[in-house]
């Protein structure tokens, strides 16, 4: 157990939504949870947030929207996490997300997307048993 | 002297009590060891006369319409005027919003509140590239008066009032609505509603910023005086527990922190040479209505209090109405549940109704839906409704201050107000609210008990109907109201006609009037207003503040 590497998270907000209850939530109990996080604050770019991610050398990009922009802005990252060539971060994401845009998501490449009441456990279990 | 027998007969009759309950606990142990609420203050079993304070009914609770305000604001409350049922309400493009607040009106709803997109909230034109995405999703994009003046078509501004949840750019909100007022031919003084124009509340909880502490205090206290002389019916600030309390506050957080902020406005009012007794009447406050019950009763009656208590001792106040604490409510977001969502239409009316016994002038009930999306006309509806039933039904509107004088109320009123004077003693020491908020200790103190509230929920101790107890397997409701993504598309087009047709020279001119006045220590309202009539954008105005007063960088408390 103690030689292990501890996971790496990137906690991101993408876009102009200041909600950051959430994201601090995750957050700490990741950390309580073992894993190592950074937390980028609020108004990231997907550019800024794929260049913390590599900076970083993060596992994991868990990223939280709660204004409706998930729709443009978690694409987005994975197009750009693309271009640079990565592919082993394991991207997942919250907020208020409508069931209907999971798949769209999906597709994009986002792993999970965890709406309200959610529990930081099911957060926690998920990344432990898909990050590489 | 009856009283003071009846006193020492209580005593012994309850010690007698009490002895003979804690002699049953062992057959039929209450629910739980210890009852806890949660602000963390202990719940006794019974709370008779003898937890009244040693203080004395006038000074502590008083009479309403009279200092220090407990039992409310005006001497009548609700047998007077009832509240102004108001719903939050903004999306897309200034035609649908308008469309929404002429079916709120015509269904009986009576005040308007604009919900702003995050660029305009940020001040960016919907062009920025910061917007993408973003464009018309929380709230309205307004670009520029033309927007406004679609806002408000055939809606008479000198018969509504209208609140406006704009913080950052609020000057520049305030100046539209005035100059679509004056082409409908509407006095600015006659010109009634809110900015929220709380910047504090931003840095800590909300993060609608752009620029430091220290030049938007400087804009905030320019409104104050703006007002004060051409808008007087205008409440100049909205002073916003309700964000705080979302980002995970306890109930006492929430009336410390909101206070606190009001007094760092008081302050920077005063040394901006402002007299207190012309801006206090016009500070307007925002408290949250969360699920425990008696707890946010007591906490609006505290709060009145504390900041009646705060206005007259510390600002040496003497205008009455400098001492009120008037203010909105809104039912809380974050208790509204995806799982099962129509327990959601329960759950706000018992929030609205502890709003009604706290004594609220203003009201907002949340949609059954807005754990999922925006909420859609049916669910509004039953919002406004749940408002309308506790006024018209229910009867608890016909005197004042009902629960007032329960022996638990009081005391809970007490201990709310005692402990949120201690924690506004701690942000003192700390050098006031905003150097609290600089270093991290308001955001650490929220983000904490955010996360224990989250942790209760988790391990069962706190229960949430539905969601950790009583759930059903259920399918996720489709057809949720969403915005269109071409409405950025619309907004660009719109930018590119105004800025086609629209006078370059006077903008120009305006904007470089403004900088100048910014690098000076002019009122920034006129120039803004005079920019504003020019058609410069929201996000032009904003740039040349950015440029002069630069931009916020957040405090990373994780």
């Amino acid at each position: 157990m103690g030689k292990e590497k501890k996971i790496r998270v990137l906690a991101a907000k993408p876009g102009l939504d200041g909600h950051d209850r959430g994201v601090k939530v995750v957050a700490s109990a990741l950390m309580d949870a073992g894993m190592e996080v950074v937390y980028t604050g609020l108004r990231q770019t997907p550019a800024q947030i794929v260049e913390s991610a590599i900076q970083e050398d993060v596992d994991v990009i868990a990223m939280s929207i709660l204004s409706g922009a998930h729709d443009y802005l978690f694409p987005k990252v994975m197009e750009l996490l693309g271009e640079k060539g990565v592919d082993d971060i394991l991207v997942i994401g919250g907020g208020i997300i409508p069931d209907e845009d999971i798949p769209i998501l999906k597709d994009a490449g986002i792993a999970e997307v965890f709406g309200p009441g959610t529990t930081t456990t099911e957060i926690i279990d998920y990344i432990r048993e898909n990050v590489n | 002297m009856a009283e003071r027998r009846d006193y020492e007969d209580l005593q012994a009759v309850l010690k007698r009590w009490s002895e003979e309950v804690e002699k049953k606990l062992s057959k039929r142990p209450e629910r739980k060891a210890e009852f806890v609420n949660t602000s963390g203050i202990p719940v006794n079993r019974l709370y008779t006369p003898l937890d009244n304070g040693d203080a004395g009914y006038l000074s502590e609770v008083g009479l309403p319409g009279e200092y220090p305000f407990t039992r409310g604001v005006q001497p009548t409350m609700f047998r007077g005027r009832l509240w102004t049922m108001r719903q939050y309400a903004g999306f897309a493009t200034a035609e649908e919003s308008n469309r929404r607040y002429r079916f709120l009106l015509g269904q009986g709803q009576t005040g308007l509140s604009v919900a702003f997109d995050l660029p305009t909230q940020i001040g960016y034109d919907s062009d920025n590239e910061m917007a993408i995405g973003e464009v018309g999703k929380v709230g309205v994009a307004i670009d520029s008066l033309r927007d406004m003046e679609t806002l408000f078509r055939q809606i008479p501004l000198d018969k509504v009032s209208t609140s406006m949840t704009i913080n950052a750019p609020a000057a520049i909100l305030l100046a539209m609505y005035m100059a679509v007022a004056e082409k409908q031919g509407v006095p600015a003084h006659k010109l009634r509603g809110t900015i929220q124009n709380d910047i504090l509340k931003e840095y800590s909880s909300r993060g609608t910023y752009i620029f430091p502490p220290r030049p938007s205090m400087r804009i905030i206290t320019d409104i104050f005086s703006f007002c004060t002389e051409n808008v007087p019916m205008w409440n100049t600030i909205s002073i916003s527990g309700y964000h705080i309390r979302e980002a995970g506050s306890t109930a006492v957080q929430e009336v410390a922190f909101t206070l606190a902020n009001g007094i760092a406005y008081v302050q920077a009012a005063l040394e901006a040479g402002l007299d207190v007794d012309l801006f206090g009447p016009r500070l307007s406050f925002f408290f949250n209505a969360h699920s425990d019950f008696l707890e946010e009763i007591a906490k609006y009656r505290a709060a009145r209090r504390l900041w009646a208590e705060i206005m007259k001792e510390r600002f040496k106040a003497k205008n009455p109405k400098s001492l009120m604490i008037r203010f909105h409510t809104q039912t809380a977001g974050c208790t509204l549940t995806a799982q099962q969502p129509k327990n959601n239409i329960v759950r706000v009316a018992f929030q609205a109704m502890s709003a009604v016994l706290g004594g609220t002038q203003s009201l907002h009930t949340n949609s059954m839906d807005e754990a999922l999306c925006l909420p859609s006309e049916e669910a509004v509806q039953i919002a406004l409704r749940t408002q309308q039933m506790i006024a018209y039904e229910t009867g608890v509107v016909d005197t004042v201050d009902p629960l007032g004088g329960s022996y638990y109320l009081e005391n809970l009123t007490r201990e709310i107000h005692d402990r949120a004077a201690e924690y506004i003693r701690k942000i003192d020491e700390l050098g006031g609210a905003a150097q609290a908020i600089e270093k991290g200790f308001v955001q650490k103190e929220i983000q904490d008990s955010a996360y224990k509230y989250q942790r209760e929920i988790e391990s069962g101790e706190r229960i949430v109907v539905g969601l950790n107890r009583f759930q059903v397997e259920e399918e996720r409701p489709g057809d949720l109201l969403r915005v269109d993504p071409a409405v950025r598309t619309s907004q660009i087009e719109r930018l590119r006609k105004l800025r086609s047709e629209r006078d370059a020279g006077a903008v120009e001119k305006r904007l470089s009037d403004l900088k100048q006045g910014a690098q000076g220590d002019q009122n920034l309202v006129p120039l803004i207003l005079e920019a504003v009539k020019a058609y410069a954008t929201l996000g032009e105005i904003c740039d040349v503040l950015r440029e002069v007063f630069g931009e916020y960088q957040q405090v990373n408390t994780l």
